[in-house]
């Protein structure tokens, strides 16, 4: 569905994507991890043929972009990560009014506009103005808005950013829906969780350059060993030079909390007998940790 | 093809055609509908209040400007201000709001519609609203008995061209623009002395000839010289050099405005 070969960008001095390929298959959900300023939106952009790319290739829906990106476009839904809903019209007025740009009649378009608000749950606010939804309501009606064309893929920049937890499981469950109904979806996020629930592969891009990709799980299992067990309190960092530091296969002091990494955590809960002073968590290491271990944990704003 | 393609994307056929922009155009009359009562007040009270104001208080102190009455003369002018005011306007203030605080056009661009669909919709709607607002002034001027011939009716499709000129050039100022701030600028800096210099208010002819030559160099006062041949019957001649400038500064307004515009969304 997506194929990008060595897609470069340049923005004066900064390349801010630097030679990117990706391949996502038909009917899977393919994230695109990163901290801010990794270039996910401009790789996204690119494909949508939004802007030019300085070289690379793309090929979109099956065309390539951006030679006919007009086309590839006819055949995408997009959800951008800032809300662009009109303000100025209904709920159903936004639905009809989107479709026309696809070049849908307006019968056509309003045929559609039932079964796309009860699909973003949204029945009983056809003929709302914008202005009275909540953010997680504006949201799922932009999730609606990208169905208009019944497109075969989805392209989501964030799509769940700012929602309430409830919120952002009915989004959750629509794109579950999406995806069994045999569409692609690509979407970029700053949740692990969210990826790690949706993601048949995840790609973690980190300036400008993708530097791990595959299945969340298999990720995990690659780079990261299986327990984590995290150390905070009073006297951490004497713990941490006499036991933590020798007994995890890899660890590490982040401000006051010590990350020990381990396949067998009881050597590690045993030292910290005792210590009442010292608070622990024991837990699976998940899709963070690795995000953590390839990007660092250094601030990117 | 699997049966599932078949049916996924069946909707999936952009539209060819080159009137895409009209969907723009729609989109805007669909919003101008809505907000009819305020729209109309603000384009037309304005004018008219100039109109009243000005043409019967300071015509009842003036003989006849240039074999016209004042009001004759003041009312051709106001009908150019009125088609510039109001499209400047909508091609400033209302398409930035679309560019920058709506992102209405980037939704657009996301889908099959490209920047130009967006800039030629924009400058076209700026245009229409520019007309009917001038076309309103030539009904009141009609009703007070101000036009002379049918020949006025030329007029609406000089006004939908002056039209088109302004809000070629205001898009462009909104391209460049990253605030609202830089509208008043242009008003005041570029609008208001091309007014004084157009023959709106009051002839030019008196005016220094350096004065007098940077208004024939900008497309009001050549508007204003077509509106007042045609509305109220004062001399015409050189239409087709009037026309011409009028042209010029629509097509290099469009052509700039979908440059700067195209580098903006797209870069």
């Amino acid at each position: 569905m997506l194929k990008v070969d060595g897609l470069r960008k340049r923005y004066g001095d900064l390349e801010v994507v630097r030679g990117v390929s990706l391949r996502v298959a038909r009917g899977t959900c393919f994230g695109l991890l990163g901290p801010n300023g990794a270039g996910k939106t401009t790789t996204l952009r690119c494909c949508l043929g939004l802007t030019t790319p300085d070289s690379g290739t793309i090929e979109l829906a099956g065309v390539p972009v951006p030679a006919r990106a007009r086309e590839a476009r006819a055949r995408v839904g997009v959800v951008p990560q800032f809300d662009n809903l009109d303000p100025d019209f209904t709920v159903t007025e936004n639905l009809v009014m989107y479709g026309r740009y696809f070049g849908l009649s307006r019968r056509e378009c309003e045929a559609q506009v039932e079964r796309l608000l009860v699909f973003a749950g949204l029945g009983d606010k056809a003929k709302s103005p914008i202005e009275s939804l909540s953010g997680g309501m504006k949201r799922r009606l932009t999730l609606a808005r990208a169905m208009i064309n019944d497109p075969q893929i989805l392209f989501m920049d964030e799509p769940t950013t700012g929602l309430d937890p409830q919120a952002r499981h009915l989004v959750w469950d629509r794109l579950k829906t999406l995806l069994t109904e045999g569409r692609t979806l690509i979407l970029t996020t700053h949740f692990m969780d969210e990826a790690q629930r949706l993601c048949d592969r995840v790609a973690i891009m980190d300036k400008g350059v993708i530097i791990a990709e595959d299945a969340p799980h298999a990720l995990i299992d690659r780079e990261i060993e299986p327990a984590v067990i995290e150390v905070y309190g009073e006297g951490v960092e004497a713990w941490f030079e006499n036991a933590g530091k020798r007994l995890a296969e890899r660890s590490e002091l982040a401000g006051d909390t010590a990350f020990c990494y381990c396949h067998d955590p009881a050597p590690l809960l045993k030292s910290l007998e005792g210590l009442g002073e010292l608070r622990s968590l024991r837990r699976s290491a998940n899709l963070e940790d690795v995000f953590l271990k390839l990007t660092g944990r250094d601030l990117r704003d | 093809m699997t049966d599932r393609d078949a049916t996924l994307g069946a909707l999936a056929q952009p539209p060819a055609d080159r009137f895409r922009f009209v969907h723009v155009v729609h989109r805007n009359y669909l919003v101008w509908r809505q907000l009819l009562g305020s729209a109309l007040v603000g384009h037309l009270a304005d004018p008219l209040l100039w109109l009243v104001g000005f043409g019967f208080g300071i015509g009842s102190l003036l003989p006849t400007v240039g074999g016209l009455t004042y009001l004759e003369f003041l009312g051709s002018g106001m009908l150019c201000y009125s088609v510039m005011n109001s499209a400047s306007f909508e091609a400033l203030y209302s398409a930035f709001t679309r560019l920058k605080h709506q992102r209405t056009w980037e939704g657009i661009l996301h889908a099959p519609m490209t920047v130009t669909d967006i800039v030629v919709g924009e400058w076209v709607w700026a245009a229409l609203k520019g007309a009917l607002s001038g076309a309103a002034i030539l009904l009141v001027m009609a009703g007070l008995g101000l036009v002379k011939s049918f020949a006025a009716l030329w007029l609406l499709p000089i006004m939908l061209l002056v039209g088109l000129a302004f809000s070629g050039i205001a898009l462009v100022v909104t391209a460049l623009a990253k605030s609202y701030d830089l509208f008043t600028y242009y008003f005041s800096l570029f609008v208001m002395p091309m007014m004084l210099v157009s023959g709106v208010f009051f002839p030019a002819e008196q005016l220094p000839a350096v004065v007098r030559i940077a208004g024939e160099l900008l497309p009001l006062s050549h508007a204003t010289a077509l509106a007042r041949g045609l509305a109220v019957g004062a001399p015409l001649d050189n239409v087709a050099m009037h026309l011409l400038v009028i042209a010029i500064y629509a097509a290099l307004g469009l052509v700039f405005a979908n440059n700067l515009i195209g580098k903006r969304l797209t870069k």
